[in-house]
């Protein structure tokens, strides 16, 4: 039984490994760009976009606003629980496909105005589904250089009609199983706490699927708070999540997750997002917030200072240490 | 004693007080945001302090101190034991260890079968929903799930739009001949009328209890398929005054969910 779903960045094992062999980095250089160059570089018409993070947390923010900047168009976004990052690719015309786990939502906050809009007017194509964990096991497969994983999940269910799985008897069992194809993501941002000049990189608290998505992915670009001297990672070397030979670029992006939550160090700008939510309702709205904190911005330093500069981060890393409350302008 | 001027309550106080007494002390449970999130804090803070809490996305036992807005921010790791990833979690749960899972939908079927992808034809939807998210994943792999929704005729539904996560399926024994695991599915539905279960020998929803000053007409009027009534049903409780307290003081003090 197979799922009507397309494929979605698989390739043949021996295929990838040859493309592992001939692209990917082996040597320690210096990999640090600035991010307007590393999204001109690497972002391509038609990729497979896949965001590191999750719902409102640890998203590399920063890239996203830079894709809409250079008027990045026509890529797919796999939407592992892609939130805010969604919303806002999808309404700015750069992703007009997608492979839905989670998408059109603002988890606590309610629906998306905005792409949900892109979805029902038909302007952005769903092209199937998938659970979390199946997303995160089709980047798992990935990461282990399978062409696919077994998992015992969608089985039964629409959710497996629409992906790109299979069901079939498991040898060993005699039961049903389902076969997670693997997924390799032609690009992916992940916005990680640390990391030094060759992207060897840190996270702090969750790492969600980003431990199997930065090995997934053909080209991926660490943003970081911090570029940190290579003693940092050499004196704590059980920390690293992401090595150097998985990344294509560094990107030192301090406040890069704003408006998400960046864990420890600050909460999510439930102001700005609601001031999003509120504005997204219409096209227009949606137009004039990508003219003022976009394209009214020369920059993500110019996008930060726009939206309350570093009074306006303090506030948030009080809020993060529960020094102070958060607003909640969607709740009223 | 109830005080005098406090007997009516909220859907969320009412919803979050009778899914606080639903599980046993000592269990693992896999929930999202939301008001599962404040019937599992109600939970810890009365009847079952030693209640796991686990995050899809990798926080595992955390002492949350507020709401989280998102299923991953800090909140849902704070001070817990391990902050992990969402391949650890799935895969525990996978295993068995995780006894219960707490969902949220937009409709509900007799089996308790869940969508939470579309409203309308799948296509061109009248309302786009989120899509499963880890929903498939703690409806296909938890021992027991429990779903808290809005009922009525709509969302309780004869005919889902679209089968997102799996309830019984079509019945007895088809979770298993999907190739779920043994021994999983649906266990209560928790609504702004009352609590639900599931006929051991159909598998179809069971009224189990309503709310005080609900009837079983007003749940009858509000689901469209035929919903099993047993000759008794019992009524919850009403949400005590501590409860209140700390669903309004302490547990959403900012006021996201508890109205």
């Amino acid at each position: 039984m197979k799922g009507e779903g397309p494929l979605l960045g698989w390739h043949d094992p021996d295929e990838q490994r040859k493309w592992v062999r001939d692209n990917k980095p082996r040597r320690m250089t210096d990999k640090r760009l600035a991010l307007g160059q590393a999204v001109s570089k690497f972002v391509k018409d038609g990729d497979l976009l896949a965001m590191g993070g999750f719902g409102h947390v640890r998203v590399s923010m920063a890239s996203i606003y830079e894709m809409i900047r250079q008027k990045k168009r026509n890529i797919t976004l796999s939407g592992k629980t892609a939130t805010h990052d969604c919303d806002l690719l999808l309404s700015s015309g750069v992703v007009n496909k997608i492979e839905v786990a989670y998408s059109f939502g603002h988890e606590l906050r309610g629906l998306s105005p905005a792409s949900r809009r892109m979805v029902e007017q038909g302007r952005v194509q769903v092209l199937g589904e998938v659970s979390n964990a199946g997303i995160q096991w089709r980047f798992k497969a990935a990461a282990m250089g399978l062409p696919f994983l077994p998992a015992r999940v969608m089985l039964g269910s629409e959710t497996f009609t629409k992906s790109s799985s299979l069901v079939i008897k498991d040898p060993f069992s005699g039961k049903n199983l389902l076969l997670m194809p693997a997924c390799y993501p032609d690009v992916s941002f992940v916005h990680v706490h640390r990391c030094d000049r060759f992207g060897n990189s840190q996270i702090d608290g969750v790492s969600i699927m980003d431990f199997d998505l930065a090995r997934a992915a053909r080209r991926l670009v660490v943003t970081t708070e911090k570029v940190v001297d290579d003693d940092v990672i050499r004196n704590e070397p059980s920390k690293t999540m992401i090595p150097f030979y998985c990344v294509d670029a560094v990107v030192e992006v301090p406040y890069g997750s704003h408006p998400a939550n960046m864990p420890f160090l600050y909460y999510s700008d439930e102001d700005h997002i609601g001031e999003w939510l509120n504005v997204s309702r219409t096209d227009a709205g949606t137009e004039q917030y990508f003219q003022k904190y976009v394209y009214g911005a020369k920059d993500f330093q110019g996008y930060l200072e726009l939206v309350g500069g570093q009074k306006k981060m303090d506030r948030l890393k009080e809020i993060e240490l529960l020094k102070a409350q958060t607003t909640a302008p969607w709740a009223e | 004693m109830i005080p005098l001027q406090k007997q009516s309550f909220s859907p969320v106080e009412q919803m979050a007080s009778a899914t606080s007494k639903i599980i046993e002390d000592g269990a693992t449970v896999l929930t999202g945001s939301g008001l599962p999130m404040i019937a599992m804090a109600l939970a810890l803070r009365t009847r079952t302090p030693n209640v796991t809490i686990i995050f899809e996305a990798g926080g595992i036992a955390p002492q949350i101190p507020v709401l989280p807005i998102s299923v991953s921010d800090s909140r849902t790791f704070h001070r817990a034991i391990m902050a992990t990833s969402l391949d650890c979690v799935m895969s525990t749960a996978q295993q068995g260890y995780v006894d219960y899972g707490m969902l949220g939908a937009a409709q509900i079927d007799a089996y308790g079968n869940i969508n939470t992808t579309a409203i309308g034809p799948y296509q061109r939807p009248k309302a786009r929903l989120p899509g499963s998210g880890g929903g498939n994943d703690v409806g296909s792999l938890c021992w027991k799930t429990i779903i808290i929704m809005q009922q009525d005729k709509k969302r309780f539904s004869r005919k889902l739009d679209f089968l997102t996560t799996p309830g019984y399926l079509d019945g007895p024994g088809a979770r298993e001949r999907a190739g779920l695991p043994e021994g999983t599915g649906p266990y209560r539905v928790v609504t702004q009328l009352g609590v639900m279960g599931f006929d051991d020998a159909t598998k179809r929803m069971k009224l189990l209890a309503v709310h005080p000053g609900v009837s079983v007409d007003d749940v009858r009027a509000n689901t469209e398929f035929d919903l099993i009534i047993p000759s008794e049903v019992s009524m919850t409780s009403l949400p005590t005054p501590e409860e209140i307290r700390l669903l309004h003081e302490e547990i959403d003090p900012s006021h996201f969910v508890v109205r």
